[in-house]
């Protein structure tokens, strides 16, 4: 298996699909039925190889693995993939959403769908590449890149108000990503080479760091979307149609998560820690006024966003914890997060299909009509909640073990977040699942269709059984987690001793 | 095995009834669950029987769950005698109270649904007491937190029991974060989870000091602190009870099993498997007394004057619970867990009791529209006289022996609040003794208020009730006097081992035994003479309690109204929440964020490109004029820079 460039090929698969996608001819009909179709096959296979990329993952080891890498732009700047523990799980949780993501358009879009197809499959090539890629440019390449995609379904098939959304979206990320590329043509001009195992032995002055990590965290702050730069979630998952929520909400959040991980610790390490407190500040702050400002909403979708804000906020400040337990805490909250929220929105996303509202006083009483939906929303809900035995309580749990031990102030203020988590979780279901069914146009609702079965159960069965084996997951970190620490920490000697030899 | 098989089967009930429901009918979904649960009943009294009889402490992994650097927890079960007693009461009172509900809920179309919520409460419950380690207890204390969510919303119809549910919950969530951030504590102090780690290093952390919350502070102070804030949430203690009265919209039997017998009795046990922690932190221990009396008190003076049949119940086991933690805080932990088991008995029987009077007068629950229904269901009328005096502590019956103790340990502690308890159980005993024999006469005597409608259908309840009601009465009757020697008496040292840890010169159940004669004869006096109140007050003159509430009206209101804790709770959370949420979201994303963000960047962009659209007028003059002076411009900046020169 070694000879084959498996990261590429998982990589670029869909891309594969876009291309049959493309050839297909025939009334429409006929055309969307085949491009939906391509679609699926796609997304499967590439998920099934990923498996077996997870499944020939030595977790022992730190070092990346399946490299691969060839000569590109210039010197320094190389065509370079490997994933370690860190990234590995990420391009899982992708490919795992994303046959999830087609099947959930399967009826909801009937315009333009194999554009959409298209625009769903670009989106995982650029995704997955976000997690493989070794190099800062490619890196950086995917990361716009998946924008483009992400723009295109917001604001093709999105809702009334997209183009605000779209616009929106796009206006903060793209500050984001000016800084974040200003910074990489700096550390190319400093350090002659964008290759990211390199850099993380770069060393830079403090100094230095400093600015670079700020304009690090322009860009992932977006993303995550830390307080205050969150604003344009709600909006553009409120716009967005069901599978683009999902992606949103699955993957590309978890983008600034990992580039905080990926980048800002291990390659400006001094910064990173001399910033922490910031980290804490704008994350206990996201925990507590999204988690209030979620409680008030009226719109479903707009609810699972600001939960997602205050989700994020637990994933943040794992992460600058640089204990074991913080940052393994934060890429769980993180990956079972994706599998959470992204099941959140597609719970919205089939009474969305039915009704075509998402108002919260719209519904009322459907768990007379739809027993089985009423469940899986149930299981969803708790786990959005932090029940233990759901994933949601392990990630949420572990980076707070790790907060504690930086500062008991921190950790108190992000523990009332579980007390609220329940408030506007459970408040959300019992308005609209419990209560009498009144409303006329409810009472025809059916139960969920062995098509939206097949969406939510493999969802149901990895949210439960991550929360009862978390192992499954935690097991594949601990080597990377454990290095990114050791190298962390290693680094932060380095520098200081040469701040110290300066003076 | 044994034990394992305790723990499993009601899992394995509650997954066929709930997700098999449907597939296997309503009656084999009844019938799996209770059958499984009996099994499970069974074992667990030979277990109990085992562990009296010299069991050494079993210990079983099962596999890990959550593994990260130190932080290593595993799915175990660990059981001791501590474990032995809890598995015993949770299962025998569950398995009873099953039967009991098939009967009780066999006109409801939700029966598999409900089974299946029963019998997973009692899995989660029994995961509690068997957890090898603070999360695993966290797990069952979750656990058994959304079960509890689940069956108090069952009828989804209800906004009352939505909103008493989503109460409920998150309250519960108000103590579970004291106790998630003891967890951390623990973590933080000890690099372990496991009990056995962590109560073997207590001694050596006794006495020292940690940074919390930016200043020095004790460790196992404040450790076992936010342990109990998670103990006062589940068990109700003031000032997070709260959720429990309002609990009582749930269906009677899962008022009896989850909201007196085990799930609030969860606290108890948390302090009591604690006790190594405990017993090094006597503050900490003196606010376990504290709260544990006035809320004693503070519950019972509530239920005088309560209406409905099930809110005198379930204040009665926020009060007797209240008994149990001043036992624990004055280092009785023993007797607080006899407490708890007698008291699952006959909290039990009087709920399930009191289910049969509000299916005998067609789902009424207010007393005021009782009355007069002894002879129309004698077994009943029994059992709550049985059920009555157990908690009053009548001499003989389960509650004389370990309620009496618990008031004469805290004489014997000889502590400021040791006293301070003592007082204040003597007049909750007496307030107990009151409500009780008021609902009783209310229910059961005098004239009867219902209407004919309602009395014609009065009626007793099928052997399908009254036959887990006589084995709840056996219970109340005998479990005392059974358990009184193994438990609290000459056995206790044998039979707990190492389950609970008394520090030497702390033993107060020995001195408890060797209290003054007026100590163990008071509280039976002032229980007899509650209930000689209540009855010169509801049988010979029951125009009196209506002549007392027009003296004192403030007095009733103040009770009536719950001391208006609801009401001050609202003024001060729930109320703020909303609004500052609403601020948050309007004035601060709306307005601050997205107006000098996104929307205020795109209205300044908008304005300038209106005002450069002035620009283009359109004349070509203009323009040339324009570039005019742009190249003018450009070519002295050009020469002011090099100096004159040309380059």
């Amino acid at each position: 298996m070694s000879g084959w460039p498996l990261l590429s090929l998982v990589t670029f698969l869909p891309l594969v699909g876009v291309v049959f996608i493309l050839l297909i001819k025939g009334d429409k009909e006929a055309a969307d039925r085949n491009a939906r179709y391509t679609a699926l096959w796609a997304t499967l296979f590439t998920f099934v190889i990923s498996i077996g990329l997870w499944a020939s993952f030595d977790s022992s080891t730190a070092e990346f693995q399946f490299v691969e890498r060839l000569p590109w732009i210039a010197d320094g700047v190389a065509y370079h993939l490997g994933i370690d523990g860190i990234s590995l799980l990420f391009v899982i949780l992708t490919t795992f959403l994303m046959p999830i993501c087609v099947v959930a358009s399967w009826e909801a879009i009937d315009t333009r769908v194999r554009e959409y197809m298209i625009a769903l499959l670009v989106m995982e090539t650029m995704m997955i590449g976000v997690f493989c890629a070794l190099d800062f440019v490619l890196f950086y390449l995917f990361f716009e890149g998946g924008l483009i995609p992400m723009f295109l379904i917001i604001g093709v098939w999105g809702g009334a108000q997209r183009i605000y959304s779209t616009f929106k979206f796009f206006l903060y990320t793209l500050v984001g990503s000016v800084l974040l590329l200003v910074a990489v043509i700096y550390l190319y001009v400093e350090t002659g080479t964008t290759d990211v195992p390199a850099l993380m032995k770069a060393g830079l002055p403090s100094e230095v760091q400093r600015w670079l990590w700020l304009a690090f965290l322009a860009s992932f702050a977006v993303k995550v979307p830390m307080w205050p730069v969150h604003t344009w979630l709600p909006d553009a998952h409120v716009e967005a149609p069901t599978a683009g929520s999902v992606i949103l909400a699955g993957v590309l959040l978890k983008m600034g998560g990992y580039g905080f991980l990926r980048f800002s610790i291990p390659m400006l390490p001094d910064a990173s820690v001399y910033f922490a407190p910031l980290i804490f500040s704008l994350s206990v702050v996201a925990i507590i006024y999204t988690s209030l400002v979620a409680l008030m909403q009226e719109d479903m979708k707009k609810l699972i966003a600001y939960a997602s804000v205050a989700h994020m906020g637990f994933v943040t400040l794992g992460t600058f914890t640089f204990t074991q337990q913080g940052i393994e805490g934060g890429l769980f909250q993180m990956l079972s997060h994706g599998l959470i929220s992204g099941a959140l929105f597609l719970s919205v996303g089939v009474v969305y299909d039915r009704l075509h509202t998402r108002e919260i006083s719209r519904y009322g009483g459907l768990v007379h009509r739809m027993p089985m939906y009423a469940f899986v929303f149930m299981v969803f809900t708790l786990a959005n909640a932090g029940l233990p035995g759901t994933s949601g309580f392990v990630g949420e749990f572990l980076s707070l073990v790790g907060v504690f031990q930086i500062s008991s102030w921190v950790a108190l203020l992000a523990t009332t977040g579980i007390i609220l988590g329940a408030a506007y979780s459970l408040w959300l279901y019992r308005r609209v699942v419990f209560g009498p069914l009144t409303k006329s146009d409810l009472k025809t609702m059916l139960d969920l269709s062995p098509r939206e079965i097949a969406i939510f159960a493999p969802l149901v069965a990895t949210i439960v059984f991550f929360g009862v084996y978390p192992d499954a997951l935690l097991g594949a970190m601990h080597a990377s987690v454990e290095n990114l620490i050791l190298q962390h920490q290693a680094a932060l000697a380095q520098v200081r001793t040469a701040a110290l030899l300066t003076y | 095995m044994l034990y394992a098989a305790i723990v499993f089967l009601p899992l394995i009930g509650a997954i066929v009834a709930g997700l098999f429901g449907r597939l296997i009918g309503v009656r084999a979904s009844q019938l799996v669950p209770c059958l499984a649960l009996s099994v499970s009943g069974i074992l667990a009294a030979i277990g109990l029987y085992d562990m009296a009889a010299g069991q050494a402490k079993i210990q079983v992994r099962l596999f890990s769950w959550i593994v990260s650097g130190d932080f290593d927890v595993s799915w175990s079960l660990r059981i001791d005698a501590l474990t032995a007693v809890m598995m015993f009461t949770v299962s025998v009172v569950s398995a009873i109270i099953h039967w009991y509900s098939i009967g009780y809920m066999a006109h409801d179309p939700h029966r598999p649904r409900f089974f299946a919520y029963l019998s997973l409460f009692t899995f989660a419950m029994l995961m509690l007491v068997t957890s090898d380690n603070f999360l695993q207890l966290y797990f069952g204390w979750e656990g058994v937190g959304v079960c509890s969510y689940f069956l108090i919303g069952f009828w989804f119809d209800r906004p009352s029991a939505n909103a008493a549910a989503i109460k409920a919950f998150v309250v519960n969530r108000v103590g579970d974060c004291g106790f998630a951030l003891g967890i951390m504590a623990v973590f933080f102090t000890f690099n372990s989870i496991e009990f056995d780690v962590v109560f073997a290093n207590a001694p050596a952390v006794a006495g020292k000091s940690f940074e919390f919350l930016g200043a020095e502070y004790d460790i196992l102070t404040v450790t076992t602190l936010l342990l109990f804030i998670g103990a006062m949430g589940k068990s109700a203690q003031v000032p997070l009870h709260t959720w429990l009265p309002d609990a009582m919209e749930g269906p009677t039997p899962v008022s009896a099993l989850i909201h007196a017998a085990t799930m609030v009795t969860a606290g108890v046990f948390l302090v009591a498997r604690c006790s190594p922690l405990f017993e090094y932190a006597p503050t900490t221990l003196a606010v376990v007394t504290v709260i544990g009396a006035f809320t004693a008190i503070f519950a019972a003076s509530i239920g005088l004057v309560q209406n409905d049949i099930k809110r005198v119940i379930a204040y009665s086991t926020c009060s007797q619970l209240g008994y149990m933690f001043f036992a624990a805080g004055v280092g009785a932990y023993q007797v607080a867990i006899f407490h708890l088991m007698t008291h699952a008995f006959f909290k039990a029987l009087l709920f399930l009791g009191s289910g049969s009077v509000i299916h005998g007068f067609s789902d009424e629950q207010d007393m005021r529209k009782m009355g007069g229904a002894w002879r129309l269901m004698p077994v009943t009328y029994a059992v709550m006289w049985i059920g009555s005096l157990a908690l009053a502590g009548i001499p003989f019956f389960a509650g004389y022996y370990s309620k009496d103790l618990i008031i004469e340990s805290a004489f014997a502690a000889g502590t400021d609040v040791g006293y301070l308890a003592f007082y204040l159980g003597i007049g909750a005993a007496a307030l107990t003794a009151f409500y009780s024999w008021r609902l009783l006469f209310m229910t059961f005597h005098g004239q009867s208020r219902a209407d004919a409608e309602v009395l014609s259908h009065v009626h007793e309840s099928p052997k399908i009730m009254t036959i887990p009601l006589i084995l709840l009465a056996i219970g109340a009757l005998f479990a005392g006097i059974v358990g009184y020697d193994a438990l609290v008496g000459e056995g206790r040292v044998l039979f707990w081992r190492d389950a609970i840890l008394v520090l030497p010169g702390h033993d107060v159940i020995e001195a408890a035994h060797h209290v003054p004669w007026w100590v163990k004869v008071l509280p039976i006096l002032v229980a007899i003479g509650g209930i000689a109140l209540a009855w010169q007050y509801y049988i010979r003159r029951p125009e009196k309690p209506g002549q007392l509430v027009k003296v004192h009206p403030d007095l009733y209101q103040f009770l009536l109204n719950k001391w208006y804790v609801d009401e001050l709770y609202e003024v001060l959370f729930v109320r703020p929440a909303k609004f500052i949420g609403r601020v948050f979201w309007i004035v601060g994303d709306g307005r601050i964020i997205d107006g000098f963000g996104p929307n205020g960047v795109a209205q300044a962009v908008i304005a300038l490109a209106r005002r450069a659209s002035i620009l283009q007028s359109g004349y070509v003059y203009h323009y040339a004029f324009a570039m005019l002076i742009g190249v003018a411009a450009l070519v002295t900046w050009f020469f002011a820079r090099t100096g004159g020169g040309l380059p």
